[in-house]
């Protein structure tokens, strides 16, 4: 049997729109991934727990709460807690461009508005993992 | 350390790759799985099956609930359908199991069915094995929403629960021959509404249906062993997972049926059965494998142009294709 991408989709914080996620998880699975989706309204303790227990090669976050400066550092923190501060995650949502640069820092690897095309969330995820 | 070590610790991230490993069927995870294989046999494993939308995850998340408020640690794996165009997967048990995430007694892993048919994926069982081998006492194994003849949780579980919401009418016909004959317990979930006691009552006549026949007749000859030698009667409990009523009647249920299991010697013919299924897998996999090395591709596809010419028949094809399986001595 041959090892399969596993992706966590999550929407931390308390924002009610999953309509992107759930496109974006489609595409994936469409794209051969198995994506684990854990639907709205996840603590940071929440994420880093399913992605824990799921083994995920990537975690990808849907924030259009405006929240992200908040919610992304603390996922964080509860990701090394756990030992896997290493598993490389993606944001998608309404993110201001100045923000980019502070979340990249933090240790996000891309960031995903309004208008991406899918095929850029799938390219991205096996780029990454070919690293 | 290594990961077998740190799981059986208590590591839970250690497990969770382990059972990466373990799904994958990797050399490392079948190492694994055969140094583990001695510590299993000890969890009551439970098969939560239906069709599709009877509201299995809800259900399964109040079972949990339960069980843990009963001081009981446990995991959980939940199977969905792998997209047998794209071969991936939308993973969506754990959306109704959210107040379960960060409870440090319950271990959840969702799978995908990977192109196995019958309910559960391949490597259930040695997930589930496992999962078994570390230490959770009850595993429960939440099947993809099954249609009749999605019978291989027999081969992982202990106890099956069948979960139908009402409504389903003359669907339960169709249940008859498949999975209403390896379930334990069935539950008519979603019970606050109009239509749940005429389900229950379709389910009876179902179920009795079938014991008037054993009992008068020509059945009864034939010993239909499973149902009358048991002697469990397969009860029918009503459930709302969303109002959770039910439950804490489910889940004694759930431990009679163990307890029965225990004292009739049901357990051990269930675990012969599913010893005897998996040596059975295996030798198909060895097989199936030894033949890839010994026969390979290009053999194969010459055969297959034989009978597409029609100089021989498939089935002496094959029978030849086996040759090189065969030492000389045997031959």
């Amino acid at each position: 049997m041959e090892k399969k991408i596993r992706v966590l989709m999550a929407k931390p914080g308390l924002d009610g729109h999953d309509r992107g996620a759930k496109v974006v998880a489609r595409a994936l699975r469409d794209a051969g991934m198995e994506v684990i989706y854990t639907g709205l309204r996840q603590t940071p303790a929440m994420v880093a727990e399913a992605a824990l227990q799921e083994d995920v090669d990537v975690i990808g976050l849907s924030i259009l709460s405006g929240a992200h400066m908040a919610l992304v550092p603390r996922i964080l923190e509860e990701l090394r807690q756990r030992g896997i501060g290493d598993v490389p995650m993606f944001v998608g949502g309404i993110v201001p461009p100045d923000d980019v640069p502070a979340l990249k820092e933090m240790g996000v690897c891309e960031v995903f508005g309004p208008g991406t095309r899918t095929e850029a969330v799938v390219a991205l995820i096996h780029q990454i993992l070919e690293q | 350390m290594t990961l077998v070590a740190a799981a059986l610790a208590g590591e839970r991230r250690a497990l969770a790759r382990l059972l990466s490993l373990v799904e994958n069927g990797a050399t490392e995870g079948r190492a694994a799985l055969a140094t583990l294989f001695p510590r299993t046999g000890h969890a009551h494993i439970i098969g939560i099956t239906g069709s599709p939308g009877a509201g299995k995850s809800t259900l399964l998340n109040r079972l949990a609930r339960e069980f843990r408020n009963r001081g009981q640690t446990l995991a959980i794996v939940a199977v969905d359908p792998t997209s047998p165009y794209s071969g991936g997967a939308l993973l969506g048990d754990r959306l109704r199991m959210r107040d379960l995430v960060t409870d440090e007694g319950i271990f959840i892993r969702s799978m995908a069915s990977r192109g196995h048919p019958g309910g559960v994926a391949y490597a259930t069982r040695d997930v589930a094995l496992t999962l078994d081998a570390v230490g959770f006492p009850i595993i429960l194994v939440e099947t993809v929403g099954a249609g009749q003849s999605q019978v291989d949780v027999a081969r992982v579980a202990h106890t099956i629960v069948l979960v139908e919401a009402p409504g389903m009418g003359d669907d339960i016909q169709a249940l008859k021959a498949g999975l209403m004959e390896i379930a334990d317990i069935l539950v008519v979930n979603k019970s606050d509404r109009a239509e749940a006691r005429q389900t229950v009552r379709a389910l009876q006549a179902v179920l009795h249906g079938a014991s008037a026949a054993g009992h008068h007749g020509p059945a009864m000859a034939e010993g239909e062993p499973e149902a009358f030698v048991g002697g469990w009667e397969v009860p029918i409990l009503q459930t709302s997972a969303l109002e959770n009523e039910g439950i804490a009647e489910l889940v004694d249920t759930i431990e009679e049926h163990r307890a029965y299991l225990r004292k009739s010697g049901q357990w051990g013919r269930i675990l012969k059965r599913h010893a005897r299924a998996e040596v059975e897998t295996w030798l198909q996999r060895h097989l199936l494998l030894l033949l890839e090395e010994r026969v390979g591709e290009a053999r194969l596809e010459e055969a297959v142009g034989v009978v597409l010419r029609h100089e021989q028949d498939p089935a002496t094809v094959a029978r030849e294709l086996l040759q090189p399986l065969w030492s000389p001595e045997e031959k």
